[in-house]
């Protein structure tokens, strides 16, 4: 099975011009692959960079240097130069992204929130609601709020909404940016349970876990984030 | 999903004189997909979109558009009767302002009906009962097909004048700031239906807006325009998330968080 | 003409000078070459009020000649004031005969009625037009509407129809009702009763319309397909009456109500003043004959009808009215 996805010498900083132009380096010279079948965490204090990288692997930052090679519709792409476009179908059919606050749609109900990304990917509506179905109710979201927007809903509640999201696809990568901060032990648990489903389906998973016991549970493979530190790769 | 592009747009300028209206624009844009372009006023937006929907003839440039038959055609040497044919089947346009796009003294049935009747369907009851289900299909209520829009509030007239576009299944769909001047509620109405209508008929459109959200709710990609030029484009979560421009630093940076 | 003039008669044939005849007859030529296209041409100031066939006469001016017979109707009658004065200045200026009987007629100038006696190859109808475009009402510029003609967008033309449909349940223009002309030009037939719309298609008569204020002539030439615009589900319809003329019992014919007192007293007849006086004068013609008995079980054999009471305005559109707006 070919590595799904192999991150080389990936640089990112800000450049902010509206405080003249300082520079920003946030991370650079990261280089690591994920495996099918593992979770690999990203580790390191706040402000690392961790954030930053998984932004990059799913094409919502730009990537100064580097590259960033997918395994996508049998070939290999660099996510890091694809265009727009590219990045769309990268998107759609590998790689998934579990990102920490759910943005949410004016007036579309919890329950196509989450079926929306298996109906964009052709699946027929009502199967997709089929699934949100099971996932809403696996993670204790109750039942009442399944036809509301998510917009009022709690932070626990939106960010369940938000894992059912991402899980509900099959996509090969699954990024994962602490999907359980704020959640309470039983669903920490629920999420703990679908990711190793989605190990033992192949799925390569790469995530930030600020929770210990999350990440002990979870973890294959710790990477240091510090270790790409824009600082160390100078000296 | 086909490999080529619905519209091919290369080194697009207008020019008003000695003053630009937008400068050297080029762009591919792919079926079913939604590109925002954005930008204060007078940066040329709305040049560049009555440029590619013909409504104005461009100083250079091309643009040419794949038809039905999967033949391109350069945009600017059609004919005017074929580019007005163009305009009535497979694209629509929605303006800002509905009035500019609804026949105001008629009935909202007939105002749905007109691109069928202007393609020769000649059966009333047809043209009907398919008026009937695209009012339902904007959300309004069946017993208004017989009122003029007149007596329709602002965010019911712009429902209609999408409906009215839509009617004839175009692949291409221009907006102009379609949310522009209604209040928040209502807009975000207008784009949950705009939403789910562009992903369940595949449509391609370019949505000119000054409104980051309408742009980040609505678009996959998304133009950032200055002074009549491109100064920023890409993927409109990039854009948003990750500005790279002074100006779109400062467009994003100005906005209202709530 | 070279005598000296001594009054107005002989101050030029027809009124007009020369210059203007040949102007006018070259927009004529040119609009029976592109049947239903609206030709514009450099209308004169008549001596008579615009809306008062201002158009009609020029044309009218343009193509008489010395052996003409004319006849002059005005919704039908050749005794309104409107006939009567036409009539009588084209005498006075060209010193025509004139008439009042169809069939003898070569020109016959109109306004908003064709007669109900068929035409014949050889005669010209001539037709007084308020608004000679059919797509004004519903769009105003003039601009966009030529644009809508040159590439034979005609949509809109159903649109009208459609909105009539949906308020009152059938095509509800009665008059000026819009039709296409060989196939290709739509065209305002003049505010004459939708009635005479089928006298139009394929008639062996010119067809000549002349609108002043708005500066147009067109023409149906003869032998010309004129077909009324419908729907297939709402086909064109002419109106019917459920009783015949009052005074010559002719049925299948245009009447027009007559008010005979303050005490709702009323009665239908001929619109076709010439048509109705012929019947009557020959009593004993196989046509009156055959009428009269035919008229006396007509009121209960009458076939049914679309409108209860027949489409009847006394007077329909005034001069230089337009099409009602809805």
């Amino acid at each position: 099975m070919p590595t799904p996805l192999v991150v080389s010498d990936v640089a990112k900083s800000f450049t902010m011009h509206l405080r003249d132009g300082i520079k920003l380096p946030v991370i650079s010279g990261v280089s690591f692959s994920i495996r099918a079948g593992e979770c690999t965490v990203l580790g390191g204090p706040s402000g690392a960079g961790k954030s930053s990288i998984l932004k990059m692997l799913y094409g919502n930052y730009a990537v100064d240097e580097g590259q960033i090679i997918v395994t996508h519709d049998d070939g290999l792409i660099d996510l890091a130069t694809a265009s727009p476009r590219t990045v769309l179908a990268i998107r759609r059919q590998t790689i998934g992204y579990v990102s920490q606050f759910l943005r949410t749609v004016p007036r579309v109900s919890a329950l196509d929130v989450v079926a929306e990304p298996l109906v964009e990917r052709g699946e027929d509506r009502e199967i997709a609601r089929g699934k949100a179905r099971a996932l809403l109710a696996q993670l204790n979201l109750p039942e009442r709020l399944w036809a509301l927007p998510p917009a009022t809903f709690s932070g626990g509640e939106q960010q369940r909404v938000n894992i059912a999201r991402g899980f509900i696809t099959e996509h090969p990568i699954l990024l994962l940016d602490e999907p359980t901060a704020s959640l309470d032990a039983r669903n920490r648990d629920v999420v703990i349970e679908l990711i190793a489903a989605k190990k033992a389906a192949g799925v390569a998973l790469l995530g930030i876990f600020h929770d210990h016991d999350v990440r002990e549970a979870v973890a294959d493979r710790i990477i240091d984030v510090t270790a790409f530190a824009p600082g160390k790769i100078a000296a | 999903m086909t490999d080529e592009p619905l519209l091919r747009v290369s080194a697009l300028s207008k020019f008003y004189g000695s003053r630009v209206g937008c400068d050297n624009v080029s762009f591919d844009l792919w079926p079913g997909e939604v590109l925002a372009v954005v930008g204060e006023s007078g940066s040329g937006k709305t040049t560049l979109l009555n440029c590619l929907s013909t409504r104005l003839l461009p100083s250079s440039g091309t643009a040419s558009y794949r038809m039905r038959d999967g033949q391109f055609r350069e945009l600017y040497r059609m004919s005017e009767a074929e580019r007005r044919f163009l305009m009535r089947t497979d694209w629509g346009f929605v303006h800002q302002n509905p009035a500019d796009g609804l026949r105001m003294t008629v009935s909202a049935g007939a105002n749905v009906g007109e691109r069928l009747m202007a393609v020769g369907d000649r059966h009333y009851g047809k043209i009907r009962a398919t008026a009937v289900d695209w009012l339902s299909r904007v959300e309004i209520d069946e017993d208004r097909i017989d009122d003029e829009p007149r007596a329709f509030s602002g965010g019911m007239r712009q429902r209609l004048q999408i409906a009215r576009n839509l009617v004839t299944g175009p692949r291409l769909v221009f907006m102009d700031e379609p949310t522009g001047g209604l209040d928040v509620s209502v807009q975000a109405r207008l784009l949950d239906l705009l939403r789910g209508l562009v992903t369940d008929l595949g449509l391609a459109a370019i949505v000119v807006t000054h409104d980051l959200a309408v742009a980040r709710l609505l678009s996959q990609r998304m133009m950032v325009m200055k002074d009549g030029r491109v100064v920023e484009s890409g993927l409109t979560d990039r854009v948003l998330d990750d500005p790279r421009a002074p100006y779109t630093q400062l467009l994003v940076s100005s906005i209202l968080q709530v | 003409m070279t005598a000296q003039p001594k009054d107005i008669a002989t101050y030029n044939f027809a009124y007009l000078d020369e210059q203007t005849k040949r102007m006018i007859r070259r927009a004529i030529l040119k609009g029976i070459a592109i049947p239903g296209y609206q030709v514009p041409f450099a209308s004169r100031e008549m001596p008579m009020p615009y809306g008062w066939g201002t158009g009609g006469v020029q044309v009218t001016a343009s193509i008489i000649g010395p052996g003409d017979v004319l006849k002059v109707i005005d919704q039908g009658a050749d005794d309104t004031t409107n006939a009567v004065s036409i009539r009588a200045f084209f005498k006075k200026v060209a010193n025509v005969a004139v008439t009042t009987d169809t069939a003898s007629a070569t020109i016959i100038q109109t306004r908003h009625r064709i007669p109900e006696h068929p035409l014949t190859a050889g005669q010209v109808l001539v037709y007084q037009v308020p608004i000679p475009e059919p797509l004004r009402f519903l769009e105003p510029r003039e601009t966009e509407t030529r644009k809508m003609h040159a590439l034979e967008e005609y949509g809109l033309m159903h649109v009208k129809l459609y909105e009539d449909i949906a308020k009152h349940g059938r095509i509800a223009t009665t008059y000026a009702y819009p039709v296409k002309v060989e196939g290709r030009y739509v065209m305002d037939p003049s505010p004459t009763p939708k009635f005479d719309n089928p006298k139009m298609h394929r008639s062996p008569a010119l067809q000549l319309f002349g609108a002043g204020r708005e500066k147009r002539i067109y023409a149906v030439p003869p032998f010309t397909e004129v077909v009324s615009l419908d729907f297939e589900d709402h086909p064109f319809e002419v109106q019917t009456f459920d009783q015949p003329c009052a005074l010559c019992a002719a049925e299948n014919v245009y009447l027009d109500e007559v008010i005979l007192d303050d005490h709702g007293g009323h009665m239908f007849v001929c619109s076709d003043t010439d048509h109705c006086e012929k019947r009557r004068n020959a009593p004993t013609s196989p046509l009156w004959g055959g009428r009269a008995e035919g008229a006396g079980g007509g009121l209960d054999q009458s076939t049914p009808h679309s409108t209860p009471t027949p489409a009847l305005r006394a007077d329909p559109p005034h001069k230089g009215e337009g099409k009602e707006k809805q």
